[in-house]
């Protein structure tokens, strides 16, 4: 997997556990010290010391996330295919309920969903080595800044289209 | 009509752009097919039968003159000499190359136009009543909300990959000619008892293999809460809509599995959570969109034309198609115009690259420059001063635009069906142009009176024949088309769907079917009823009984020969 921020690849500090036999191994040097763990296995291993990292569904209900939201500082929403669009709602929505850790998009996303995925409060991507090889990291930058304006409120940096309009407005009354 | 600013031209040049990096990247194997596919489709390119297919959004079916013209260039410089007008108020070109399609999004971005969320998995384009802003009977102008959803609705980053395509429509009118109710979101604009503006909000209807009225889940939404209150609806349908099964994706699903109530407390509980004011567009914002839609600079007239008066008397021609294809407007002196793209044996919808061009001079000529496309696949000339319609008359029965047809038993919707369209079961074009053959005394479409026939090819119903008064859906039985035929459906605010009215016919019989049809209904017929207004009051019985005997007569017929 790789792991693509804004800024470019990064190492992953983080480390998935997919059984709870992964949860009891120590943790390595070379794959990321720090815990993933899936929100269902969470009630079934030692919990991990804080902060960890959170691996959800783009199913997963704010209700089941919210009692963690304090001792993780990351949290992975898995995307199953590119095409499945729920992962930004989620996205949005912990953002919405105060979660200001890292968020991750886990899955086979295309880098012409990195602008959106940053707009709806994402701050990485973890995709599967074979589309890394397709789509290198140079692609995902390049494609991020291809548009240089957006029309929605409340979403990505900078302003909006009709946030720019009404400061050009204040401007010009100035 | 609305003008980009810098903003939007940057943001259409750049889209432009986009996908011309996006084909290079899927020619250089960053892309696989799969993921190309959605791309395309959200920039409007469809791969239909024999070749590519580009849509090209008419934002709410308005154009101007100049637009209309470079429409026209595109037809003939890289199609085969015309467009295609849709039911949701697009243009379709059927036959560009892929090395073409950058450089028509140039000649589109050019005139302030694109073929941005066309189609895919996202939100459309937004539609409205083609008479909006001229209306007689209309309580607020939709256009400038229709114009606030496209830009709020354009790439938005949250709502590119949802579930299933998504439809927005919007009337102001009390006459729904927008057919809100089956459309994903219906927005019927309205004032409150303290006469304050705002909408009635219906959600989950559609057409396709399972047709629904869309339900009403807000009786009444502020004019200014509306972007932050559609947000909760794409949030609440976009994390909670079906995406096991491609038909069973869209919201209307979701809406009737969830029920109405439980749907609407979702929506409700997601609009209290969301920061409302970050969302909406500030009220500057909604008044520089509305300023672009401010009624023209009107002459002052009198109510009714003496020179049109007389040269109705003196040509019944013209008498004729002013009785028919004229629309009551809101300004004295003046009338809105439906221009009918159903010539008798015509295809649906169709316009050549040469009426175009000469359409677009007269637009600017006799209608201040701007036309509609309207859902039934036709045009409109909205603000036609009364006193110029003899000489306009004349100037499109040269051009083949004068059919007296509007609303008439031959102004049929069709689908591309199987001439074009990968999907399709069945032609629907031809199965259109056999009945208005049927139909094409004018004495006779006259005394029937309004009668919307609607075809698709296939169950997707592009073709809307759920909501015709008679409907027509062809499919494919035993390796053969085979056609279905439905009574009382209706687009308006009377918004119902057909009731089948028996086994599927041949396409040879359709015609004589859709005669019995009407034949029942002149019996039946009270006063001055319409077609639909009479099957409302008897049912589907008597409509059933004709065409079994039909039936039954076609099939005797066949065992004698």
């Amino acid at each position: 997997m790789t792991v693509i921020t804004p800024e470019g690849e990064r190492r992953d500090a983080y480390r998935l556990i997919e059984t709870t036999e992964d949860a009891k191994a120590p943790a390595g040097n070379a794959a990321g010290s720090k815990p993933l763990v899936p929100l269902a296995l969470l009630g079934e291993i030692e919990t991990p010391e804080a902060p960890f990292g959170l691996f959800v569904e783009n199913t997963a209900e704010i209700a089941e996330i919210a009692p963690h939201l304090g001792s993780v500082d990351l949290i992975a929403i898995a995307f199953p295919a590119f095409s499945d669009g729920r992962g930004f709602s989620l996205a949005k929505r912990l953002r919405r309920e105060g979660f200001t850790g890292t968020l991750r998009a886990k899955g086979p996303l295309i880098a012409d969903q990195f602008a959106d995925a940053l707009a709806c409060g994402f701050d990485e991507v973890d995709i599967p080595d074979t589309m890394a090889n397709r789509q290198p990291v140079q692609q995902w930058l390049e494609m991020k800044d291809t548009m240089s304006v957006h029309y929605q409120t409340g979403f990505g940096e900078g302003k909006s289209i009709l946030q720019q309009r009404m400061a050009a407005r204040e401007e010009a009354a100035r | 009509m609305y003008r980009y600013d810098e903003f939007d031209e940057r943001f259409v040049r750049e889209r432009v752009a986009q996908f011309g990096e996006q084909v290079k990247r899927r020619l250089d194997g960053s892309l696989t097919e799969d993921e190309f596919k959605p791309l395309r489709l959200k920039n409007g390119l469809y791969l239909q039968l024999h070749a590519y297919m580009l849509r090209v959004a008419i934002p709410y079916g308005t154009l101007s003159g100049r637009q209309l013209r470079q429409l026209a260039k595109i037809a003939r410089d890289y199609d085969k000499g015309y467009g295609h007008f849709t039911t949701r108020q697009n243009i379709q070109f059927n036959w560009p190359k892929l090395k073409d399609v950058p450089a028509i999004l140039d000649l589109l971005a050019d005139v302030e136009m694109h073929a941005i969320q066309t189609s895919g998995n996202c939100i459309r384009n937004t539609t409205a009543d083609q008479f909006s802003g001229v209306a007689a009977d209309e309580v607020e102008d939709p256009r400038p909300t229709a114009e606030l959803l496209r830009q709020w609705s354009s790439q938005h980053p949250e709502f590119v990959w949802l579930p299933r395509k998504f439809k927005i429509a919007v009337t102001g009118a009390e006459h729904d000619r927008a057919a809100i109710r089956v459309h994903d979101i219906g927005l019927r604009m309205r004032r409150n008892e303290a006469g304050e503006p705002g909408y009635e909000i219906s959600v989950g209807g559609g057409l396709g293999r399972t047709p629904m009225i869309g339900k009403v889940i807000r009786e009444f939404l502020p004019k200014d809460e509306l972007l932050a209150y559609v947000e909760a609806i794409m949030r609440v349908y976009n994390a909670e809509g079906r995406r096991d099964n491609k038909f069973k994706a869209r919201v209307k699903i979701l809406v009737h599995e969830t029920g109405t109530e439980e749907f609407t407390a979702r929506v409700e509980e997601e609009y209290a959570k969301l920061d409302g004011p970050t969302v909406n567009a500030p009220l500057e914002e909604v008044e520089r969109i509305a300023a672009y839609f401010a009624p023209p600079a009107y002459e002052d007239l009198p109510a009714e034309s003496v020179t049109l008066g007389e040269a109705r008397k003196a040509d019944a021609g013209l008498d004729r198609f002013v009785e028919q294809n004229g629309f009551a407007h809101k300004q004295p002196g003046y009338i809105a115009l439906t221009i009918s793209l159903k010539p008798i044996g015509g295809v649906p919808g169709d316009m050549s690259a040469d009426q175009m061009e000469a359409f677009a001079d007269i637009a600017e000529r006799y209608s201040l420059g701007e036309l509609r496309v309207t859902h039934s696949q036709n045009l409109v000339l909205p603000y036609v001063k009364k006193d110029d319609l003899p000489a306009l008359y004349a100037e499109l029965k040269t051009h083949d635009l004068a059919t007296a047809n509007a609303g008439l038993v031959t102004d049929i919707i069709a689908c591309p069906g199987l001439d074009y369209c990968a999907l399709a079961t069945a032609k629907s074009i031809p199965i259109a142009q056999e009945i208005a053959k049927t139909f094409a005394d004018d004495a006779r479409q006259k005394a029937i009176g309004e009668l919307p026939i609607k075809i698709s090819g296939c169950i997707n119903a592009c073709g809307h024949h759920h909501v015709g008064a008679i409907g027509i859906l062809g499919l494919e039985k035993g390796g053969r088309e085979n056609y279905q035929i439905t009574v009382g459906g209706d687009a308006t605010e009377h918004a119902s769907l057909g009731e089948r009215l028996g086994p599927g016919i041949d396409a040879e019989d359709v015609p004589g079917a859709i005669e019995a049809l009407v034949e029942t209904y002149l019996s039946e017929r009270e006063g001055s009823e319409s077609f639909i207004e009479t099957v409302r009051r008897t049912g589907a019985d008597p409509f059933k009984a004709s065409f079994a005997g039909f039936i039954e007569t076609r099939a005797a017929q066949e065992a004698a020969e």
